[in-house]
């Protein structure tokens, strides 16, 4: 067993990147490269983009919701950065941003989103998890993954997202203590963005912070600007690299903020002051990283006007995708609940498609 | 391959060592399967024979096997999880009704869960509170879930072979009460999913029960034969996805049917075989559908149980009563 005091977080969050854009004088961890953040500064423009675009899909009535993560786009973008191809990512309901980021095409991410399916892409294909609300759930499949994968002595790191309010539920407990338990390759990523709707952090937890509660598993904890890119790949490197080496399990906790509502239905001026919203403004996750990149001369206007283009093809993904009125087949609703349709939805099928051609007739 | 002998406990041990032969991707977890090889020893010397990869401890955490079990699946694996005691299988309710049920439908197909949740239920061991429940309700009534619940060693054995191999998940009610029972077990006999089959021929009236009520119903049906009385007996095998075709075909050919189980009756399964018999039969029956279930209670403490459990005579009560003057 490690020192327990081994597994505790560092005494303040980690960070590479200032909100000035000015490097700290942080030296315990490897940086980033140039190009590497580069690349990064070109998925967070893209990042902006498809959160922008969805949010305004959603006034345009083109998208049913749409849980945003404006603000967040450091760790949407540092946590599919983090992975190669055959590990696999576990995202809640806000993390649209990621999975598309990790490679699932636009139009299939926004399935859900649109209402026209419960989500439209094929988890093993790109191995990632469905987008569905229960919280923290996922965060015990995300286990289960890496178990399997463990049994057949691959490589995988799974790495597993929730945010604060998560954190309180039985499956978030049950899941940090299997993986350590049985020594799994997953990384859990908390991403605080410090409201679970409403309710703030501290009525979720009064530990002193979530990352504290890493070693209560037995496993290390680390706590990260979550609006820093390069801090997140740095922290994200070390326990994902860790996982793939088999020493287990680990948390990170990245603090950042919702800049926007819990969604377009929540009206968040019930429970939160604008000036504080405003603070975090100060804080973006891209404004940073240009000064930083600009100021090093890596980043030009010929680069940004590059990486504006690729984010508006997605966005112009998005709007396609929805632009369309679809084809929606009621028989789907009876296929997929068995492998095989029984013959007590044979007969259920059979009065709806009745029901529809006497509509039909009818109209 | 001839047959042997075997208590239920002993045929789902068998079964179980089968199938982890048969297939490299099959593995049981749950709490105290390992070393002790289950409360009830279902899963006894399948650790030492297998190897901990195959047969382990879990954590003592319902939501956490059935979630990590989740995950397994999705990535491979066919897990057999086993529940201790079926109350105790509520804190994984959630994983099962969100997503064991669903997580095939929403993806269209593309994930399916070849996962079997075994979990051990009723009464009439004595057993304290929350040691006797029936829930197959809560999983019958969820979409997406295969419930299926044995009556017999034998069915025991080729229905969890078949409840292993299916590509679906399921539920597997083991009436705990007959884990010590015994009767001969062919194991190159199959059962089929959602085929319910007649297991005593009769022609004046239908008893519909499964699991350990199906051999109450066979007490009833012996006992009435000794009064001139022909009783055919269903076992209903799969309580979801309902087979209509063999118990509607079964109560026709007699015109009376009494639905038996040992749950409370109301909202119950065996509510919803009585009400499709009525529904589906009501030209050919000459009396109403009647059921035989446990009272709307809690179920009993140990020493009040026999009150409450459906037996031969309460049984034989509700066959009486189903207008046969005129």
């Amino acid at each position: 067993m490690s020192d327990p005091l081994s597994l505790l977080p560092s005494p303040a969050q980690v960070e590479l990147l200032d909100e000035r854009g000015q490097l700290t004088d942080d030296d315990r961890f490897v940086r980033p490269s140039h190009e590497r953040l580069l690349s990064a500064y070109a998925s967070l423009v893209t990042a902006r983009r498809i959160n922008e675009q969805c949010s305004a899909l959603v006034r345009q009535g083109r998208l049913a919701v749409y849980p945003s993560s404006h603000g967040q786009e450091a760790c949407q973008v540092a946590v599919a950065a983090s992975l190669r191809d055959t590990d696999w990512l576990f995202p809640t309901y806000r993390d649209t941003v990621a999975v598309i980021e990790r490679g699932v095409p636009a139009s299939e991410t926004i399935v859900e989103l649109r209402g026209d399916w419960h989500m439209g892409y094929d988890p093993l294909a790109y191995r990632v998890g469905p987008q569905s609300t229960p919280l923290a759930t996922q965060l015990l499949h995300a286990v289960g993954v890496a178990q399997a994968a463990k049994f057949r002595g691959e490589s995988t790191v799974v790495l597993a997202m929730c945010g604060d309010g998560a954190t309180s539920e039985g499956d978030f407990h049950e899941a940090l203590n299997f993986a350590a338990v049985f020594k799994v390759p997953v990384v859990f990523f908390v991403q605080n963005n410090e409201f679970a709707i409403s309710v703030p952090l501290s009525r979720q937890t009064a530990a002193p912070s979530l990352a504290h509660k890493a070693v209560g598993y037995g496993m290390p904890g680390e706590r990260v600007d979550g609006n820093d890119v390069a801090a997140l790949l740095a922290v994200l490197d070390i326990a994902v690299d860790s996982a793939r080496a088999g020493d287990g399990p680990s948390l990170i906790e990245a603090h950042t903020y919702r800049m926007q509502a819990h969604t377009n239905a929540d009206d968040d001026t019930r429970y939160r002051e604008r000036k504080e919203v405003q603070r975090w403004i100060a804080r973006d996750p891209l404004t940073r990283l240009r000064t930083y990149l600009r100021a090093e001369q890596v980043l030009t206007d010929t680069l940004e006007a590059e990486f504006a283009e690729a984010a508006e093809v997605v966005a112009a993904e998005l709007r396609e995708a929805t632009s369309q009125d679809l084809d929606l087949d009621p028989e789907s609703l009876f296929t997929h609940v068995y492998a095989e349709r029984p013959a007590m939805l044979d007969a259920q099928w059979r009065m709806l498609q009745d029901e529809i051609d006497r509509t039909e007739v009818a109209s | 391959m001839s047959s042997q002998t075997l208590t239920m406990a002993a045929a789902l041990n068998l079964a179980l060592a089968d199938a982890l032969e048969a297939d490299p991707s099959t593995l049981i977890f749950g709490e105290d399967v390992g070393a002790l090889g289950g409360v009830f020893r279902i899963t006894d010397g399948l650790t030492a024979r297998f190897g901990e990869d195959r047969c382990f401890d879990t954590p003592l955490a319902e939501s956490g096997i059935v979630g990590t079990a989740i995950g397994m699946a999705m990535n491979g694996m066919r897990p057999i999880i086993e529940m201790q005691f079926d109350a105790f299988a509520y804190p994984a309710f959630e994983q099962i009704a969100s997503h064991v049920a669903k997580l095939g439908n929403r993806t269209r197909g593309a994930t399916r869960l070849p996962l079997v949740i075994r979990i051990p239920f009723g009464g009439g061991i004595g057993g304290v509170e929350h040691h006797c429940d029936s829930s197959e309700a809560y999983y019958a009534h969820t979409p997406g879930l295969t419930v299926v619940s044995p009556s017999t060693p034998q069915e025991a054995y080729s229905l969890l072979r078949a409840a292993i191999d299916s590509p679906d998940p399921v539920v597997f009610m083991e009436p705990k009460k007959l884990y010590w029972s015994k009767g001969e077990v062919d194991t190159s006999l199959t059962a089929e999913l959602r085929k319910a089959q007649v297991v005593r021929e009769g022609s004046d009236v239908t008893l519909i029960a499964y699991g350990p009520s199906v051999a109450i119903a066979l007490e009833a049906a012996e006992a009435q034969a000794a009064e001139g009385r022909s009783v055919q007996v269903v076992d209903v095998r799969t309580l979801t996805p309902f087979d209509d075709a063999t118990v509607c075909a079964a109560v026709r050919s007699t015109g009376r049917a009494v639905v038996i189980a040992e749950a409370q009756g109301f909202a119950s399964v065996a509510s919803e075989i009585q009400a499709r018999v009525f529904e589906q039969c009501f030209e050919h029956l000459e009396a109403p559908v009647r059921k035989v279930t446990g009272f709307d209670i809690p179920f009993a403490p140990p020493k009040l149980e026999h009150w409450y459990l459906p037996d031969a005579d309460r049984i034989i009560d509700a066959i009486d009563s189903l207008h046969w003057e005129g």
